[in-house]
Parts: C-alpha cells; sequence; structure tokens
C-alpha cells in the first residue's frame, strides 16, 4: 500500500462518518475535527474503520496523532511501514 | 399515530411495513412515519392478526389517529379491537383528544353511525354531511365526543390537517420548528430550577484508560457511556426526577430510560432512549448507543426510542463549554447537562491540584423535586463516577 492509497483510505472512510460533508475542502493540516464536526463516537468509528481496513490496532493514546488529514497519513503510514 | 416527543403534533405515514392479514408481535416494525424529525419506525404495542389498515401511504395525520387495527389473539371478530399504538398524550398545540387504544364496541342501537369494513362509526348527521361535502373518508377520522363520536370538529380538523400547505420547508427548518414549539412550550410551562456541581474525573478517566488498553478497537469505551450510567443509577436513588408530568400532576416512572441528546448532521437534535440504562452493563450500553447514535443520524430510529425517555442527558463537552443548562424536554422533569472534561484546579488535602474534571448540571421542574433533592442527586451522580469499576 502506497501513502497515497492511505490517505484515499482515510478519505473514504472520512466520508462515510460524514457523508454530508464535501472533503475536497478538507483542509490537510487543519484538525478534521473542527472541519467536519465529529464528536467521540464518530471518532470511534473513524478508528474501528481504519483498523477494519488496514487490519492496524491504534491505542487511545495515539488518537491526537490522528486529529487532522497530514497528521492522520503520516501516522498510519508510518504505522504500516509504508515508504 | 404516536407521539413521538412533546414536539411532534402531526405524522405522514410513508409506507406500511406488513400486510393485512399478518400476525404482528409486540415489538414488530409495522410502519414508516415521517416526523419533522425524522423518518421513524412505529412498532406494535399489541399481539394479533392485522385487520386493517385505516390511514393509507401518504395521509399526513394528526397524533392520536389510529393508523391500524389490529385484533388481539384469542378474541372473535367483532369483538373489541385495538389500535397498534399506545394511548396518545395530548399533542402540543393541537387540541385533539387521543383515540382509545381500544375502541368501543359496536352499540345494538346506536346513533347515526355509518358501517365501513365491518365496523361501526358514530358520527353526527351534520358531521356526515361536512364530512361527505369535503370528500374525507370516514375511516381516516377520529372521534373526540362521547363514546368515539365524530363531531363537527373532528371533521374540521382534518380538514385543516388535509388542506395545511405542504411544508415547502426542508427536514432542517422543519426540525427546528419542531424543538421551537416544544422548548417555548416548556420554559412556559414549567418552572425550572438549575443546580451545578464540579466531579474530579480522574478515577474515571485512569479506569477507563486503563480499561480499554485491555479492549479490542470496538469495543473501547467512551466517557459518555460512563456518564449515562451514572445518571441512570443515581436516578434510584432520587426517583422523582425520574417521572413524567401528566394531567397536571407528576407519575414516576417503573424504568428509567435515559434520552441521550444526540447532535445531527445539518442540525437539530434528537434525544431517544436507552431502555432501562441502569440495568445495563457498560459494554451493552456501549454497543446500544454507538447503534443509537448511528441510526439517529441515518433517520431509522424507532418509535419506543422517542415516546419512552424518562430523562435526557445531554453531554455538551466535546464542543467545548464547560458547562450546559439544558430546558426539560416535556413531559419529563428534568434534564442533566455535562461539560467538557478538562484539567482544572481543585483542592485536595489542603493543596491546589490540577485534575480532570467537569460541570455537571441539573435542570429540574419545580413542580416535581426541590433544590435539596436536586442536590442530593447530582451528588449521587459524582459519587457513582468516583468509583467507575462499580458502574
Amino acid at each position: 500500500m502506497t501513502r497515497e492509497q492511505i490517505r484515499e483510505t482515510v478519505l473514504r472512510v472520512l466520508g462515510q462518518i460524514a457523508p454530508e460533508a464535501d472533503l475536497s475542502q478538507l483542509k490537510p493540516d487543519l484538525r478534521i475535527r473542527d472541519q467536519l464536526d465529529i464528536d467521540s463516537m464518530d471518532l470511534l468509528n473513524f478508528v474501528i474503520a481504519l483498523h477494519k481496513e488496514l487490519e492496524l490496532d491504534i491505542p487511545e493514546s495515539d488518537y491526537p496523532k490522528l486529529s487532522s488529514l497530514n497528521g492522520c497519513t503520516n501516522y498510519l503510514t508510518s504505522a504500516l511501514h509504508v515508504e | 399515530m404516536p407521539q413521538l416527543g412533546a414536539d411532534m403534533s402531526a405524522g405522514r405515514l410513508l409506507r406500511w411495513r406488513k400486510q393485512v392479514g399478518d400476525r404482528v408481535q409486540r415489538g414488530d416494525i409495522i410502519a414508516v412515519v415521517e416526523t419533522e424529525k425524522a423518518d421513524i419506525e412505529v412498532e406494535v404495542f399489541t399481539t394479533g392478526v392485522i385487520e386493517r389498515f385505516v390511514v393509507q401511504p401518504g395521509q399526513k395525520v394528526p397524533v392520536g389517529t389510529v393508523l391500524a387495527i389490529i385484533r388481539e389473539e384469542g378474541k372473535p371478530p367483532g369483538a373489541p379491537i385495538s389500535a397498534p399504538t399506545p394511548t396518545p398524550v395530548p399533542p402540543v398545540g393541537l387540541p385533539v383528544s387521543p383515540m382509545p387504544a381500544v375502541a368501543p364496541p359496536p352499540a345494538p342501537v346506536a346513533p347515526p353511525a355509518a358501517e365501513i369494513a365491518g365496523r361501526r362509526i358514530r358520527i353526527s348527521p351534520a358531521a356526515r354531511k361536512l364530512a361527505a361535502d369535503l370528500g374525507i373518508e370516514l375511516a381516516s377520522l377520529s372521534g373526540t365526543g362521547p363514546a368515539g363520536r365524530i363531531t363537527m370538529e373532528d371533521v374540521q380538523r382534518a380538514e385543516k390537517f388535509r388542506r395545511a400547505p405542504e411544508a415547502a420547508l426542508d427536514r432542517s427548518a422543519r426540525m427546528r420548528q419542531a424543538i421551537a414549539a416544544a422548548m417555548a412550550r416548556s420554559k412556559r410551562e414549567i418552572p425550572h430550577y438549575y443546580l451545578s456541581t464540579t466531579i474530579d474525573m480522574s478515577r474515571s478517566m485512569t479506569w477507563l484508560t486503563q480499561g480499554n488498553l485491555k479492549r479490542s478497537v470496538e469495543d473501547r469505551l467512551i466517557s459518555g457511556v460512563l456518564l449515562l450510567k451514572a445518571v441512570a443509577l443515581a436516578l434510584r436513588e432520587v426517583p422523582e426526577l425520574n417521572s413524567l408530568w401528566k394531567d397536571g400532576a407528576a407519575i414516576r416512572s417503573a424504568d428509567i430510560h435515559v434520552g441521550a441528546a444526540i447532535s445531527l448532521r445539518g442540525g437539530g437534535l434528537v434525544a431517544p432512549a436507552l431502555h432501562h440504562t441502569d440495568r445495563q452493563s457498560l459494554d451493552d450500553l456501549m454497543k446500544n448507543f454507538r447503534d443509537l447514535v448511528q441510526r439517529a443520524r441515518a433517520g431509522s430510529l424507532r418509535s419506543s426510542e422517542l415516546g419512552d425517555p424518562t430523562i435526557t442527558v445531554t453531554n455538551l463537552g466535546e464542543e467545548g463549554p464547560d458547562s450546559a443548562f439544558g430546558i426539560i424536554y416535556p413531559p419529563q422533569v428534568a434534564l442533566v447537562g455535562f461539560g467538557r472534561i478538562a484539567e482544572r484546579p481543585l483542592v485536595a488535602d489542603s493543596k491546589v491540584v490540577a485534575r480532570r474534571a467537569l460541570t455537571a448540571t441539573l435542570s429540574a421542574d419545580h413542580r416535581v423535586s426541590d433544590g435539596h433533592r436536586g442536590g442530593l442527586f447530582l451528588a449521587a451522580v459524582n459519587r457513582k463516577l468516583q468509583e467507575p469499576e462499580k458502574l
């Protein structure tokens, strides 16, 4: 899996969480939570969906690293050992 | 047409999920109804066989209107029949007397009556003429006169609903109107009092974090579930807050069904019930809460979930405010609000220490409880959250 595929996966999962959102307008360095109005239940669903898609356990202590699109992609790229 | 919350006065039948002749059991989904807030799956409150549908898909009818006739088990044709909904409560701003859950049996000698599909309908001659002139089906009317007799007013009301300009408003705007009606009524009729307390959440949050380390991703808990359970258990100690105000008096609810306020995408909110909140384990509560949030946002809640809450909990903390003082959702008599969990300076052992804490608030109906009892309730919530392992 490439970095770009990880990013696409993140966006696809976000699209399921916030189906009304225009993800093309998502600013990659700003907090997803603020831009998409998601709450703790959405965050949990987001992590569960990433877990299923990428077969990766994300500990709760790492949730802050998922705050932005770029942060999320960087974290997953590193966790999955993707170049 | 069941009343699914104080802010609902009418609903439109979208589709039947069963057919005439089907056997249904209590809890089965029989229809889908459109309300201002969402499309709701209507559950059956009795067991029997569907005899006929009174309301057709597409029709908008006031709360209290009989939607279908279900013959209860063991009762022969012609025996008293029951509607699929519980006795509804008077809706907001709509003077409709509820249709009895069990319709009266046909009288041997009735006042002017019509017979439709084997059911005798009592109606005054003037009302019958008016209904005929307006082209209104008698079977679609619910009578509010003596012994369920259909009156002129019933016909006129039905006409008003039929001719009411279809809301060109989108659902979001209609939801705003519904919330406005319920909240304005609440502020008008309920003498609120407000209390707040600061709760040290250190123990609960540490317990939660440690517990989640041992859980799979799917089974992790969120803090909101601890708050819901703590409220439910505290209600056992101050049960008057778990009451409904009906006909000028508070009636204590035998069961504790906490309504969880859920914000909807695009605005508005719903507060469906987590049934028997006090009896659920945290794991079950989390699973059911997750399912409830998902269905609330997908627009597939069930009628009992909207009709059964005995108290509401709103947790606005995630959006940043320190505290939330809510407006009671009639006919409930209390609402609990939680603010943001954040590090705050608290005093412990005569020292100022940084602790994760939140502000819990209570909005309560002064007709039913007073500040002393409200204070005991918040103290009980606090106590429960200091022993998270017992939740």
